[in-house]
């Protein structure tokens, strides 16, 4: 009789959820710094005049052309597509007007630091972007990025990174954030990674698999295999790990996988059902919802492992969870007043107040990177991506279909991320907006996407 | 005693085979955990029909009423539902040996977080009123799958009505 029971729960103990795991993925690697001169510290929203603003953005010189393991045709070819992964970013996010590399002048090595200027004055480009890449020793890239005014003929700022030959894109996107930030005076967002649900298959057979993938929808990677269905992912701060709901062993779990060992493990051993995992701003605690005979609660577990501590106690669904970004507060949904509402509380689980108080229901709030705004999906009929502030005013809708919902902040506080599902059909999308607005626009990827969630600026 | 290693073996067994969702199992369960109780075999008919132990089994002895359906947002039996659970706990009290999980859904009109909860409450609804009539907890499994698995396709009123449901499904 008790040998039955120890091997029922060393049977539990066993890694059952590791066959739903594709390869591992690689980890993220830091990158170096090499100079910077010239940067706007500080941000600012003026959503004037900027985003008119003609911007040429020149092939990077390459001091030798030389293989590279970055691609099939060594460091000229590569300096042509660093400038085009920095066109499509400022053009596909609305920002500016940009041009080229296609069709412009290719500058030399020695005029990325001594511009042509007579050939870039007659462009209807007022800046200017010239760059170089040089292949080392070692296998690693060096990327220089320089950011000019063509009118003034001076320089306003350049930085240069040490990169891997795998990844090249990421010195594309540092010195779009660079560019992007030294003109709109806003922090810095495209170097940065994106974890979704990828779903194909017919309405009532979804196969839906956790994958990853740049703030462009490079580098795309499957995760899981779509055995089981996956939902909810969330990146650790320092991209370390993911946090996702599977049913793979039947029931709704949640796992942390570790992207450097391609391994996971359950967040906790309770059989009760477990949901909506969250990271704490600092890594260092995993919210999560689970339910006790029906009633659902918010706990806290420590990224670690260990015992969970409750956060809400009243018998309504209490669910989700967003830390603001000092980690003092946490804002959540609950339907203890009747309706999805949401509700601000302590990180230790105190002073809960409601702070939703317009028609309709509010559900999947996320706190700002910035602090400032709080986003959610509001149901009235439709579901609309909105924000507010965190006392509850200055409500705004950003979006107006028939299904948008659980909004993702992008990691300047700047741009909302949320997925759509078209009505009858069941197809989902993946779709950005500003927080203006403006520039709603869907994300390309290799099938429906739903449940995408922004990691922060890489390391 | 030997019911309660009757019970943890089929648990055992259970849980073991459903870990092992693509390959068979490396040892056959004990010969204990043979599902078909004796006292049925023989009291069932010689010829044709589902077994015992099957879910047609028990969907044909209820009449198709395996499924008991909500009103949006809700979790409450009603009285259809009422009917269509006293007829489950009727078969579950006849054959002893069964154990079930009850799933718990949610139409696509809402927010996927929230609609595994709700898909929660409503299973452990339909689970407590079957207790509520004799039938041991240790019997009845839930689980809610939210929104993700509807059966009706649409984006109408109709389909919502039939993707809000608690399904009693054999597992043994």
């Amino acid at each position: 009789m008790k040998n039955i029971f120890v091997l029922f729960s060393l049977f539990f103990a066993a890694p059952l959820a590791a066959q739903d795991l594709g390869s591992a993925p690689p980890p993220v690697e830091q990158l170096e710094i090499l100079e910077e001169e010239g940067g706007l510290t500080g941000s600012v929203t003026d959503t004037s005049d900027w985003q008119d603003l003609g911007i040429a953005i020149a092939a990077f010189a390459t001091d030798r052309d030389q293989p590279t393991g970055a691609n099939a045709s060594g460091t000229a070819a590569l300096g042509q597509e660093l400038a085009r992964v920095i066109s499509a970013n400022l053009k596909n996010n609305g920002l500016f007007k940009p041009s080229g590399p296609d069709g412009l002048p290719q500058p030399t090595f020695q005029q990325v630091t001594a511009p042509q200027w007579a050939s870039w004055s007659n462009r209807s480009a007022e800046m200017l972007v010239h760059g170089y890449v040089k292949a080392g020793a070692d296998g690693r890239l060096t990327v220089g990025c320089y950011l000019y005014d063509v009118a003034l003929k001076s320089e306003l700022v350049r930085q240069g990174w040490v990169v891997s030959a795998r990844d090249w894109r990421r010195a594309a996107h540092k010195c779009s954030d660079l560019v992007y930030s030294r003109l709109s005076g806003e922090s810095p967002f495209f170097d940065s990674r994106i974890a979704y649900i990828a779903e194909t298959g017919p309405k009532d057979n979804r196969t839906k698999r956790l994958a990853i993938m740049d703030s462009d929808g490079a580098n795309h990677r499957f995760i899981t295999t779509g055995r089981a269905t996956a939902l909810t992912p969330r990146y650790s701060p320092d991209y370390r790990q993911l946090v996702y709901l599977s049913y793979v062993d039947g029931n709704p779990r949640i796992y942390v996988y570790d992207i450097g060992a391609g391994k996971q493990t359950l967040v906790t051993q309770s059989t009760n059902p477990t949901f909506a995992p969250r990271w704490s701003p600092d890594g260092r605690w995993i919210l999560y919802s689970m339910a006790v005979a029906g009633n659902t609660d918010i706990y806290r577990v420590s990224a670690e492992g260990g015992p969970s501590i409750r956060l809400t106690t009243t018998p309504g669904i209490d669910v989700g969870g967003s830390y603001s970004p000092d980690g003092k507060k946490i804002v959540f949904e609950s339907d203890r007043s009747g309706s999805q509402q949401l509700y601000v509380m302590d990180s230790d689980g105190t002073n809960q107040k409601r702070i939703s108080f317009f028609g309709g229901r509010a559900a999947t709030p996320e706190w700002s990177p910035r602090g400032d705004q709080i986003a959610f999906t509001h149901i009235a009929g439709d579901f609309r991506v909105a924000v507010m502030n965190p006392s509850g005013g200055g409500l705004r809708f950003l979006t107006d279909d028939w299904q948008d919902e659980a909004p993702t902040w992008a990691p300047n506080g700047r741009i909302l991320q949320y997925f759509r599902t078209e009505r009858n059909s069941g197809r989902t999308s993946l779709w950005q907006v500003d927080l203006t607005g403006r520039n709603e626009r869907r994300l390309d990827t290799p099938a429906d996407a739903s449940d995408p969630a922004w990691g922060p600026i890489l390391p | 005693m030997k019911r309660q290693i009757f019970l943890t073996a089929v648990l055992t067994t259970t849980i073991a085979l459903a870990g092992c969702k693509t390959a068979a199992p490396e040892e056959l369960p004990p010969q204990q955990a043979v599902v078909v109780p004796e006292a049925v075999a023989t009291a069932a008919p010689a010829a044709t029909g589902p077994v015992v132990g099957t879910q047609s089994h028990f969907v044909n002895a209820v009449n198709g009423q395996n499924v008991v359906f909500f009103d949006t947002d809700r979790y409450n039996i009603d009285s259809a539902d009422a009917a269509a659970l006293q007829t489950q706990a009727q078969y579950l009290m006849r054959y002893a040996n069964i154990t079930v999980t009850i799933e718990g859904h949610t139409d696509e009109r809402g927010t996927r977080d929230y609609n595994i909860a709700l898909g929660e409450r409503r299973a452990n609804s339909a689970k407590n009123y079957l207790v509520g009539l004799g039938v041991p907890s240790n019997r009845i499994a839930t689980v809610s799958y939210g929104k993700e698995r509807p059966t009706a396709m649409g984006s109408n009123a109709e389909a919502w009505a039939q993707n809000r449901r608690a399904v009693t499904v054999v597992i043994n």
